[in-house]
């Protein structure tokens, strides 16, 4: 029988998250690189297309959630692996602040990306 | 219940003779995971060409698709994000504490998938711009 060992703690939110965004992404990010490689080709994408995809309520909330989750899962995966290797104490808290910034600052722009490519700004 | 004992620090790859197929599988998610974080703030960084105009987006992106460089790259995050899906459902069954006994077997699987997947993509990924 295999042993379960992890170095850090199996509870709270940061854990569950990273599970819940997880299982989303496994499909979010199988269709997007389906739909932008296999159905369109990244070659032939033009502004038009895009704003055409973007233009659907649906489409452009998936994205969105595509953005805010992966945003969320990479970061949090960072921080992770940074805990993981033995960061503590105010270089944690700073690493912490640091990458939370970094989050924030690519969900804004990637909410400002999306909404030029739908047409609204 | 096994005993548990400090085994010092699990990141310590200078033991990487040492590694089971549960500590590669370890190694390349961490692996694939900074590089899929690292794509993603690129990634926004190129498709913000769509801010300052729609001309300068679709040249943008039809111009490094034209580069073949570029196209090898993308079968690169190609295989990266397979193996990152592939692994990540594998781990999702670990943490529910299912098929633990063959959680090497399905890291193979994993690899192995990846490849075909990225072997079979190639020509898509590569078509005219060769």
């Amino acid at each position: 029988m295999a042993e379960h060992y992890s170095s850090f703690e199996r509870k709270g939110t940061g854990w569950l998250l990273q599970r819940l965004t997880a299982v989303f992404l496994v499909g979010v990010l199988a269709f997007h690189f389906m739909l932008l490689h296999f159905v369109n080709h990244a070659a032939e994408i033009t502004f038009m297309g895009t704003q055409a995809r973007m233009g659907q309520v649906g489409y452009f909330a998936t994205m969105w959630l595509f953005l805010v989750t992966a945003t969320f899962h990479g970061v949090n995966g960072v921080y992770n692996a940074l805990v993981n290797q033995g960061l503590s104490g105010t270089q944690q808290r700073v690493a912490r602040a640091g990458l939370a910034l970094a989050a924030l600052a690519l969900v804004a722009q990637g909410t400002y990306v999306a909404l030029a490519m739908n047409g609204f700004l | 219940m096994s005993q548990s004992y400090d085994r010092g620090l699990v990141e310590d790859f200078g033991r990487w003779r040492d590694f089971s197929a549960g500590m590669w599988a370890w190694v390349f998610h961490k692996f694939t995971g900074w590089v899929l974080i690292g794509y993603l703030f690129t990634h926004i960084a190129v498709l913000s060409t769509a801010t300052v105009s729609p001309d300068m987006y679709t040249n943008t992106l039809q111009g490094l698709e034209e580069l073949l460089l570029v196209r090898f790259l993308e079968v690169g995050l190609l295989a990266v994000a397979v193996f990152h899906i592939l692994n990540g459902v594998r781990l999702l069954f670990v943490d529910l504490g299912v098929g633990l006994g063959a959680q090497d077997k399905s890291f193979y699987a994993s690899v192995v998938l990846t490849g075909a997947i990225v072997v079979a993509s190639v020509p898509t990924f590569l078509a005219g711009a060769l």
